[in-house]
């Protein structure tokens, strides 16, 4: 199928999220789309989808003019999704979210799960997936359901698949069958449109790349370039991919866990006899797929999450069952995972939020009230020194960009003297310019004889930060390693093996991006 | 692609040994409860008179079909047994699936127990007590089922109560002016789908938050129906207010089973529909194309438009379909039970219903438990005014009410709603 997008526009209020983009997507190729956080990816293939109607431009398929003003549409013309946060009913089984929309009825309406079951048994099988068609979807490992969402697609026989975001889950064994499974659909004359920001991916596996940066198609690039040209295609400048940081020179431990439990809502053990040991001056990334265990890790050190056994020490002083407040006052900072959730108050000001953990302090406050003069003359100053784009200090954060919101984030916690620095996916949907500018500070509060504990599930980030790795599976510390560990060891160490073993396996077996 | 042993695949987490802290703190809490009651079960066989209880089990018979039963040990036996499963629930000494199970052999010896002493030395009638469940069970799983449509299609419901009484009215004025028990009925089904117009354009339309929408439907059909009986009804009742109640039909056959035939099989048709409503809703949620896409729309209504659904038109139906039930379950009070419509008959049974498809989680089979449930509690309530016990006939009034916040706050156990319940789907 020959698809082509020209001049589609789409504007959400005073922000134009698409402009006039025009792009052409060849039957049986590999197209990637690449681009940053909040380039306009998602809206442009929402329109394709018909999730989102554009302002102007068309679409056209096989040299005919086409309108798709829903979901439904886009299926009819062969156009297939699978979205980035998957589109499953977690409470349904396999078959039934396939079925879903397009169900094999008996007379009456009545569902012939018989039909549906074999179609998915025998769309697994052609494609190698190992399915269960009767396996509820919420107890299947996201890799699972990514081919879940796969098949969903297939079965609407479609031609041209978009494939939103699709390795952010994934292991690097996993983004390796991902990989196949793309090759062996380009060869069935399938199309794909792969979006993404990762750039190791983007060389791995496209056949053609088009860049798009604040709405627009800035460029068409050839999967030979460096990965720092098209870092500079997507970023619009120059962009230094290495963080500048001398080696660590770690001194006395500061953070102490030993016997870590924690046990999460449902009943599973979330970290699982966790050791771990930071030292001042170094960086310790806990690396891992998510869920395995950081998220609740890392709250756990905060206290937001009740452990179920083991002990917490800062600086030699236990933490455990001390309040909150207490593990913040004592020295600890923390970047939430969820920012929006959990780092700032998105309705408050930018003022407001610079202070939200000091207020109750000199020069802030004195108990009653506020002292909004030092609250104002203090968001000057941060925002200065962390180059926070806003209009205003009175601005509300929620009005910023993922980025600038970050950088409240971590402006307001570097902002106290701090023994430990807890940051949970410091830069997730974080823009480039603003990745290098976090990484810088995080790596200078290092060089003060902070102690930080970052957890990513970014292997670029591990590799730009840490001075030690130790790799999360199944709330276990499977190892802690060296930070030049090669990508391929890590990568199956977060599969579960251990040090030795991934070693061994990983010099047998290159993944394709780990030889990138 | 590497030949790697290693498994590729994550699962979300380990099944630990260890009980989650919350899990914990609810088994200890329904656990101090379930003890509380098996205690006073116990001591009410302590405090058990002596003699013989006598239950009645045909209605009407006074001198045949009499079960007779020393009353002080079996009360003692019931209670005993009450309390090892307390016991037993609270030490976690039967597996995790099966702990359910305990709490219903605690509910069953306490209401033994409980009948034992109050019926000692006198005679209980256990027929009319069964005969009185299913009265005032069937508005009550009519009701919960039409929750159960609306809120597996992501549509919170609050209006049952409000739709019962509108449901009531028309059955009345329609069974009055036509005499016919079929137009009556009808007309109930289409007042109760008129209400539920309402609620879905409201809620899916105009995205108007759903709890307070509901209460105010319900306050809304008390008005007008009041407003009409004091107008009209008052004015002219022979007229307008005196509907024919449905006469009970008997099956054939299973209406000759003895005990039970009687209770289940010789109703009125409307308790045949609420039979027919439980297997249908059932089979259609679960089993047909239109339930799965109700299903998903409750769930995860992104991914229903995502395959092409029309979220929207399928709330819709949901809610209107839920109409007729709610419709029909009003029509009880009047046409099917009561006859004359009086003001605010319903009396906070939307709510109850409400409360049964909650402890039901969800499932047409379990709201209808739960409505039985109510309903015995009900009727028993009024069976032992009857034989007068030494409990204040006032605190009697509350036990159903009481067995309802009970119910619904801990013995549901971990409840699951639709996940997008009460959230209205907006695309950009």
């Amino acid at each position: 199928m020959h698809l082509e997008l020209s001049g589609l526009t789409k504007s959400f209020g005073s922000l134009v999220a698409n402009d006039h983009i025009d792009l052409v997507i060849e039957p049986g190729e590999i197209h990637c789309l690449l681009g940053e956080n909040g380039a306009g990816k998602s809206t442009l293939m929402n329109m394709l989808y018909g999730l989102l109607q554009p302002d102007s431009g068309e679409i056209v398929i096989d040299g005919r003019k086409v309108t798709i003003t829903s979901p439904s549409d886009a299926i009819k013309h062969g156009i297939g999704m699978v979205h980035q946060h998957f589109m499953l009913v977690p409470v349904f089984t396999v078959a039934e979210n396939i079925m879903l929309g397009r169900e094999n009825t008996h007379p009456g309406g009545v569902l012939d799960r018989k039909k549906a079951n074999a179609l998915v048994s025998e769309l697994s099988e052609r494609y190698g997936f190992e399915v269960d068609p009767e396996a509820l979807v919420e107890d299947i490992p996201v890799g699972v359901q990514q081919r879940v969402e796969i098949i969903k697609a297939l079965t609407n026989d479609a031609s041209v698949l978009i494939l939103d975001e699709p390795t952010a889950v994934l292991t690097p064994a996993e983004i390796d069958e991902l990989i196949a499974v793309m090759r062996q659909l380009k060869e069935n004359g399938t199309s794909i449109v792969f979006i993404t920001h990762k750039l190791k991916e983007v060389k791995a596996i496209a056949d053609k790349i088009t860049v798009i940066r604040r709405g627009k198609v800035v460029g068409q690039a050839e999967p030979s370039a460096t990965e720092e040209q098209l870092a500079e295609l997507m970023v619009g400048r120059a962009v230094d991919l290495v963080v500048d940081k001398e080696p660590a020179q770690p001194q006395d431990a500061v953070l102490q866990v030993t016997g870590l439990t924690v046990i999460d809502e449902r009943g599973f053990t979330a970290v699982d006899n966790v050791d771990l040991e930071v030292r001042a001056g170094e960086i310790l990334a806990v690396a891992g797929v998510q869920g395995n265990g950081q998220t609740e890790l890392a709250e756990a050190l905060l206290g937001l999450t009740p452990i179920a056994a083991g002990s917490i020490k800062l600086s030699g002083a236990e933490l455990t069952g001390k309040s909150t407040r207490h593990r913040l006052d004592a020295g600890i900072g923390y970047v939430p995972e969820d920012r929006g959730h959990d780092g700032f108050v998105g309705s408050f000001t930018v003022a407001e939020n610079l202070v939200l953990d000091l207020f109750r302090k000199a020069p802030f406050g004195n108990g009653l009230a506020l002292n909004t003069d030092e609250i104002d003359k203090n968001a000057h100053a941060r925002v200065e020194e962390f180059d926070i784009r806003t209009q205003g200090i009175d601005l509300t954060v929620s009005s910023l960009s993922g980025g600038n919101q970050q950088k409240v984030v971590l402006a307001r916690e570097l902002s106290r003297p701090l023994k430990l620095l807890v940051a949970s996916q410091p830069t997730r949907g974080v823009d480039v310019g603003s990745i290098e500018f976090l990484h810088g500070r995080i790596v200078r509060e290092r060089d003060q004889g902070t102690a930080v504990l970052i957890v990513s599930t970014e292997l670029d980030e591990i590799a730009a930060l840490a001075d030690r790795v130790a790799v999360m599976y199944r709330g276990k510390v499977v190892g802690v390693v060296p930070a030049d560990t090669p990508r391929d060891e890590l990568g199956l160490m977060m599969a579960g093996a251990s040090k030795t073993e991934a070693h061994d396996v990983a010099i047998e077996n290159p993944t394709t991006l780990g030889t990138i | 692609m590497s030949d790697v042993t290693v498994q590729d695949t994550v699962p979300a987490a380990a099944p630990a040994a260890i009980e989650a802290p919350a899990d914990r703190v609810r088994r200890l809490r329904v656990g101090g409860l379930m003890l509380v009651f098996a205690l006073i079960g116990l001591g009410l066989a302590i405090f058990t008179k002596g003699g013989e209880a006598t239950f009645q089990l045909v209605s009407g018979d006074l001198q045949n079909n009499l079960l007779g039963l020393p009353a002080q040990p079996v009360a003692l036996l019931l209670g005993a047994l009450g309390v090892l499963a307390a016991v037993a629930y609270v030490l976690r000494r039967v597996p995790q699936k099966y702990s359910g199970w305990l709490a219903i052999v605690l509910g069953v010896c306490f209401i033994g127990a409980f009948l034992c002493w109050a019926a000692a030395g006198k005679t209980f009638p256990l027929a009319n007590q069964f005969q009185g469940t299913l009265n005032f069970a069937t508005p009550l799983i009519l009701g919960a089922l039409a929750g159960v449509l609306c809120e597996r299609a992501g549509v919170i419901n609050i209006a049952i109560e409000g739709q019962f009484l509108v449901g009531a009215f028309t059955a009345a004025v329609v069974a009055s002016t036509t005499g016919s028990a079929v137009a009556a009925l009808i007309a109930a089904a289409v007042s109760g789908v008129l209400m539920a117009l309402l609620l879905a354009v409201f809620s899916i339309k105009y995205l108007v938050n759903q709890v307070v929408l509901g209460v105010v439907l319900v306050v809304f059909a008390t008005g007008i129906t009041g407003f009409l009986f004091d107008q009209f009804l008052q004015e002219d009742a022979a007229k307008l207010n005196t509907p024919d109640v449905l006469s009970a039909v008997k099956i054939p056959g299973l209406g000759d089973i003895p005990f039970i035939g009687p209770i289940l099989f010789n109703q009125t048709a409307l308790v045949y529909l609420t039979y027919i409503a439980v297997a249908v809703v059932t089979f259609v949620l679960f089993q047909t194309r239109w339930g799965l896409r109700v299903r998903a729309v409750g769930e995860h209504p992104k991914a229903a438009d995502t395959v092409g659904i029309r979220v929207k038109r399928v709330r819709y139906s949901a809610v209107l379909w839920a109409g007729v039930l709610a419709g029909l379950g009003g029509a009880f009070f009047t046409v099917g039970y009561a006859g004359s419509f009086t003001k605010e008959m319903t009396a906070g049974n939307g709510f109850i219903a409400l409360a049964a498809l909650i402890m039901g989680r969800w499932h047409p089979i379990g709201a209808m438990v739960a409505a039985l449930f109510f309903g015995f509690a009900t009727q028993l309530q009024s069976q032992l005014q009857i034989i007068q016990t030494p409990i204040p006939g006032e605190l009697l009034l509350m036990a159903p009410y009481l067995a309802t916040i009970i119910a619904v706050a801990g013995l549901v156990g971990r409840v699951r709603a639709p996940k997008a319940d009460g959230e209205p789907y907006v695309t950009e």
